[in-house]
């Protein structure tokens, strides 16, 4: 039930940025729909990987060794959550960089300032 | 009009797909085989207590060696993008007066109180890694928030790149001679058991993981922290 609730929270949040992504004209509001994309993929990638009633799969006195695979969630979605946090702020900070270029460039942030890729 | 007709025809569409995932969903009653092993082997084989950095740090460590390489390239990509000889941007310097504004007594004291502490949390979120939440990116990522935080309160604070560059080097060199070390001494490249294990739950404790949790988290900070420097004004 709990992970029903968190992917959903995490799906509406990639909506919200792609919608935000596809409207808005301002590169850095893009780059913030980029972001909340990005973070509700990390939201979902956490959510598959619950178990019903797990706990944080780590092995102390609230967990013992011989409990800990009935009631661990799954490990792996997030040590990929943690690498994709990662590779995501790094993108980010690309983008951002692109961005006070291109503002550079033409002293605005409007994208349709930006016509000469365009097809 | 069609521009937006299109975007809401998009946005829509997705929106279904996800839908029918979030309507097909089935929450799992048990782990799943892989997940099982990686619970069962990580206290056991590697010691230690956290599985998800005995995932991060062993058994995907090669994983996680590409990941410090995306990093490095994106140092070196920002600097290369946003670094050489560019006209000053943001507030024309005729309306900025010489040299910024100095930061008031009130940030000043808050960092002097507070950079000291937040490096305290870093190394204890780095050394802590295998024994409960945390590891090297979560650390170096609050040592970065400390120099964000000198950066915003001193603006003519400027870090020593060199330095930074040669530390990060230095580990970055030093990760990879631990795994080399691991191929030669344990079973295979990054390997944690070329240190011997030591007691279960114990601060000194799973092999090299904590070593291969500094240097990483000494590498991610200094990259976070040269992104954050070229990223000023």
């Amino acid at each position: 039930m709990i992970s029903r609730i968190v992917l959903t929270t995490g799906l509406l949040l990639v909506l919200i940025g792609l919608w935000g992504m596809l409207t808005h004209r301002n590169i850095l509001r893009i780059i913030i729909g980029f972001s909340l994309m990005g973070t509700g993929t990390h939201i979902v990638i956490v959510a598959i990987g619950y178990v019903t009633n797990g706990t944080a799969p780590i092995i102390d006195h609230a967990l013992s060794l011989s409990e800990a695979a009935s009631r661990a969630v799954d490990p792996i979605p997030s040590a990929l959550a943690v690498t994709a946090i990662v590779i995501g702020m790094a993108v980010t900070a690309v983008m951002l960089a692109y961005a006070i270029r291109l503002y550079e460039s033409k002293k605005t942030l409007s994208i349709d300032a930006f016509t000469e890729s365009k097809w | 009009m069609i521009r937006r007709l299109s975007i809401v025809i998009a946005v829509v569409s997705f929106g279904l797909v996800f839908a029918s995932l979030v309507i097909g969903y089935a929450e799992r009653q048990s782990p799943r085989p892989l997940a099982e092993s990686y619970i069962r082997l990580v206290p056991q084989e590697l010691g230690a207590a956290n599985v998800v950095t005995g995932i991060l740090l062993t058994y995907r460590a090669f994983d996680t060696l590409g990941e410090v390489a995306v990093l490095f390239m994106v140092a070196a990509g920002v600097g290369l993008v946003l670094g050489g000889e560019r006209p000053s941007r943001g507030v024309p310097s005729d309306v900025r007066p010489d040299g910024a504004r100095p930061s008031s007594e009130i940030v000043q004291t808050g960092t002097q109180i507070l950079v000291p502490l937040i490096s305290i949390f870093a190394a204890y979120i780095i050394m802590n890694g295998h024994l409960t939440a945390g590891g090297g990116f979560q650390g170096g990522a609050v040592i970065a928030s400390g120099v964000l935080l000198m950066l915003l309160a001193h603006p003519q604070y400027q870090p020593d790149l060199e330095f930074l560059g040669i530390t990060e080097s230095a580990a970055g060199a030093l990760f990879v001679l631990a795994g080399i070390a691991g191929l030669i001494v344990a079973d295979g490249f990054l390997d944690n058991r070329i240190l011997p294990l030591g007691q279960f739950g114990a601060f000194f404790s799973a092999g090299a993981i904590p070593v291969l949790s500094v240097l990483l988290g000494i590498k991610v900070g200094c990259e976070l922290s040269v992104v954050l420097e070229r990223f000023r004004a």
